[in-house]
């Protein structure tokens, strides 16, 4: 049985919203880890600052394509969702903690008054940032070696805690703190910092080499444990491969040459994520779990299949627009941060503070005396209604 | 099945505690996110319409407020999301192709409200002022979509549609079905006007400690007046859906009728118990009124009301007496806040003022509080009065249960870091308060809300000068 061209186009589609969360969920992660790495309160505060103004504005819809992913997983592929959900409770939920972690410690580091508490929140955003990466790495590498069972009695640890599923995991941290680091070059020169521009290029080449090292090693590994992603990974989508290998390749020879071109920069990066991200999708194909769960018998029915699909046609109708509209705005300067109101604070105080506001003009009194008589009419005409004896049984 | 996951198979409690709690936690600040723009921007109106600072000030502050509210929102909807896989594999792998729909749609509506969050926020400035308004509208649009959306997907729970079932396995969907089943209209509407009342209330419940205090100027007032009459609006209005609702529940899931008001026996002149405690088939310490039930739900004594003698014990919801308390507490509630509105609708409508009155004012200084209590009650009872099932009458919580070890732990994570949550999206808001009435401009200007373009980036103009004039002293501390 092949699968059907529906369950395939809502397939792509999942793969597609995970390549975005990869990238900018990445970059997101990856920005919390460097925040993690940057040193004593003194010496980081510079990156730290960078950092934090460049994560602020994408932070919220980060979360969106998190949710999406989930949404879409469960809609149009509940058994292996299910599945998933059950063998690996126990990463899925360490991955949920960061999220939660970080959510508290952003929404409170911005207010924190003393700077030891804001060393303590920011100290939680950050190592939320590393757990969470870590245990969805781990959570990919459980499903592309097979090892999630189809009906999963519980938490399946081994399933979780193979080689692959580990190395997968420090793939993903390395692969966030590249991605995150690109970015940051970008973020530094676009605010003239130079200094930051190199500090962070510097990391973008160590973590873009550790990340080439672990994919390597992952790759290597997989030869062994999942055999049918492994020959599929060299034989249809290398193509793929081969491309997010050069972009990767790419970006590395940019900053070595410090050509930090803005658009030629995020491109690059951007290919070389979602280059393997569909890469790993075309060599699972046709199954959700290598090979125990093929994608014809793990799909929803049709019709929520092509709900799905509509509703990914009516979000890319509704939101576009919107994020142009905000992207236009923020080009033009229209959006910032709102400054002191002091000019309101003074204008709302020159009215005296008086115990009871002066009163407005009444309401005509014909116009109270039709309104109530209006309103009386109505309430007997209900209550005669209710208490007809039509309406008795 | 291992023995161990069998057990844990058939006593769900500690995924129920745990979806319970997201739940009752996520739900107050899902109220934010779908009333407090249309709150704010009510204020805002009346700013730019009539030229009052106060109110531009009161819907500037809010929005700041409303952008930290957002932001823990999101992440306890994210573990919502999370939970629905977690907690319920059985329901999600079963169900999953039937109940993601609605979940979807409102994937976009979040998505929207995420963005036009944004504008508004940082908008402020330097968008001319009608155009900054109505950047706001879709938030309050998508806010009250999304929440129809999410609640679709709980209706579907309890009146499951649009799905064909053989062999226990999903064979055909179909979406409109699933998002308009029977209890979508009720339940949607009840979330809706609840959101606004919570809101208003509890933003009302803020001012109205303000102005006991003393602090009566027109900031104060308009602080009390706006989110107060907004709430006000839809007091009565809930209560007559509650009503309605009601009598859709005697018809739709009589079990659960009958557990929220004590129907022990399919009876006619079925009694309304007020109160009571509910031991070894009898009701302790509450007031019956004859009748009163069967003339609720049929407006005649003669209605026949169906008892939970209707199905076998064991499929009927545990905890009666919870469901039938927090039945009587939502109600109870319910009529305070309609009161409490009409006491101020009847001043208003004669003596065009606020009432200042401590009889007032301290009620009304709770009054948001108790919303939240009546909205927490009213999911009880429509989440413990729909037990043992899980989708009613089709599929069973310990058949939807996750089988994994370990919920009992994360139910304690959870506990401890909601009650974190709760403390940052009480502490901040009360943070930023104490500046805005203590503190200088400059420390104001200083502060920084969770997301949105930041001030390096964006302002190459410094913020707008202010206005000679008397009490030009911004230095000091200002008694607003």
């Amino acid at each position: 049985m092949s699968p059907s061209p529906e369950a395939i186009a809502v397939a792509a589609i999942l793969i597609m919203v995970i390549a975005a969360y990869a990238l900018f969920g990445g970059a997101d992660f990856g920005g919390g880890i460097w925040d993690l790495l940057a040193g004593s309160a003194q010496r980081g505060a510079a990156p730290r600052r960078l950092i934090d103004e460049s994560i602020t504005p994408v932070w919220e819809a980060n979360h969106v394509w998190l949710v999406f992913i989930l949404v879409l997983a469960w809609t149009a592929f509940p058994p292996a969702f299910a599945a998933i959900m059950t063998a690996l409770f126990v990463p899925l939920s360490l991955s949920l903690l960061g999220i939660v972690l970080r959510g508290a410690g952003f929404a409170f580091r911005h207010t924190a008054e003393r700077l030891r508490m804001q060393q303590l929140t920011g100290a939680v955003f950050a190592a939320a940032s590393l757990i969470t990466p870590f245990f969805m790495g781990a959570v990919i590498g459980a499903v592309v070696t097979g090892q999630v069972p189809v009906h999963p009695g519980g938490n399946t640890l081994a399933a979780w805690t193979s080689p692959t599923a580990i190395l997968t995991g420090f793939l993903f941290v390395a692969a966030c703190a590249y991605v995150s680091a690109v970015f940051l070059v970008l973020e530094a020169r676009q605010r003239g910092h130079q200094d930051l521009e190199r500090y962070f290029s510097l990391r973008a080449t160590a973590a873009g080499v550790l990340t080439g090292a672990l994919a390597g090693g992952t790759f290597a590994d997989l030869s062994a444990s999942a055999p049918y992603v492994y020959a599929r990974l060299t034989g249809i989508a290398l193509p793929l491969v081969a491309v997010s290998i050069a972009a990767g390749i790419g970006v590395l020879g940019m900053l070595w040459l410090r050509w930090y071109h803005p658009l030629f920069l995020r491109v690059a990066a951007a290919i070389a994520v979602a280059a393997v991200v569909s890469g790993w999708g075309l060599a699972q194909y046709p199954y959700l779990f290598p090979t125990s769960l093929p994608l014809a018998t793990g799909s929803a029915p049709t019709g929520a299949l092509v709900a799905e699909f509509v509703v990914t046609g009516l979000a890319v109708l509704l939101v576009a627009p919107g994020f142009a509209l905000l992207y236009l705005l923020q080009q033009r300067s229209m959006l910032t941060e709102a400054g002191s109101d002091t000019g309101l604070r003074l204008a709302a105080q020159l009215e005296p503070a008086v115990p009871g506001q002066p009163a407005a003009a009444p309401v005509p009194a014909t116009t109270r005396i039709t309104t109530a008589l209006v309103l009386a009419i109505v309430a007997i005409r209900a209550i005669r209604d209710v208490l007809s004896p039509s309406h008795r049984r | 099945m291992g023995a161990a996951a069998h057990v844990l198979a058939v006593n769900p409690v500690p995924a129920r505690s745990q979806m319970g709690s997201s739940l009752g936690f996520h739900i107050i600040l899902a109220c934010f996110g779908v009333a407090f723009a249309a709150v704010t921007m009510t204020a805002e109106w009346m700013g730019i319409r009539h030229g009052d600072a106060a109110a531009l000030l009161l819907a500037r502050r809010w929005s700041k407020v409303m952008a930290v509210l957002v932001a823990v929102g999101a992440v306890s909807g994210t573990v919502l999301s999370y939970e629905m896989g977690l907690l319920w594999p059985g329901l999600m792998g079963r169900f999953g192709a039937a109940i993601g729909f609605p979940f979807s749609l409102e994937g976009i509506f979040f998505f929207l409200e995420a963005i036009f969050v944004g504008v508004y926020l940082y908008g402020w400035d330097r968008l001319p002022p009608w155009a900054h308004w109505w950047s706001g509208m879709p938030i309050v649009v998508s806010g009250v979509l999304g929440a129809m959306s999410v609640v679709a997907a709980n209706s579907w729970m309890n009146s499951p549609a649009g799905y064909t079932l053989s062999h226990g396995k999903i064979t055909n969907v179909d979406p409109w079905s699933v998002f308009f089943n029977a209890s979508t209209p009720y339940e949607t509407a009840h979330m809706v006007l609840a959101a606004y009342m919570v809101t208003g209330f509890l933003v009302a419940g803020v001012y109205a400690v303000g102005l006991l205090r003393g602090r009566r100027d027109r900031y104060h007032r308009l602080g009390f007046g706006v989110p107060f009459t907004i709430a006000g609006v839809c007091a009565p209005l809930q209560v007559m859906m509650g009503d309605i609702i009601a009598r859709f529940i005697a018809h739709n899931q009589p079990v659960k009728f009958a557990a929220m008001e004590y129907v022990t026996t399919t009876t006619r002149d079925a009694p309304e118990w007020m109160g009571g405690i509910f031991i070894n088939g009898k009701v302790y310490f509450g007031a019956a009124i004859p009748a009163f039930d069967s003339i609720l739900v049929g407006f005649s004594p003669h209605t026949k009301v169906i008892g939970w003698d209707s199905v076998p014990p064991s499929q009927r919801p545990p905890l009666v007496t919870l469901i039938h308390l927090s039945f009587d507490l939502m109600v109870g509630i319910g009529f305070f806040l309609f009161a409490l509105a009409a006491w101020q609708a009847w001043w208003w409508w004669f003596h065009r003022r606020l009432l200042m009155t401590p009889w007032f004012l301290v009620p009304s200084a709770v009054s948001g509080v108790a919303a939240v209590a009546a909205m927490e009650a009213g999911w009880v009872v429509t989440e413990v009065g729909r037990q043992p099932w899980i989708v009613y009458r089709v599929l069973l919580v310990s058949q939807a249960v996750t089988p994994s070890s370990g919920v009992t732990v994360t139910l304690a994570v959870i506990l401890i870091l909601y009650a974190i949550l709760t403390v940052v999206s009480i502490g901040v808001p009360m943070v930023m308060s104490r500046r805005w009435r203590q503190g200088t401009a400059a420390e104001e200007e200083a502060e920084q809300v969770p997301y949105g373009p930041s001030p390096a980036r964006f302002s190459p103009a410094g913020p707008p000068a202010p206005p000679a004039g008397p009490g030009a002293s911004s230095g000091g501390p200002e008694p607003l």
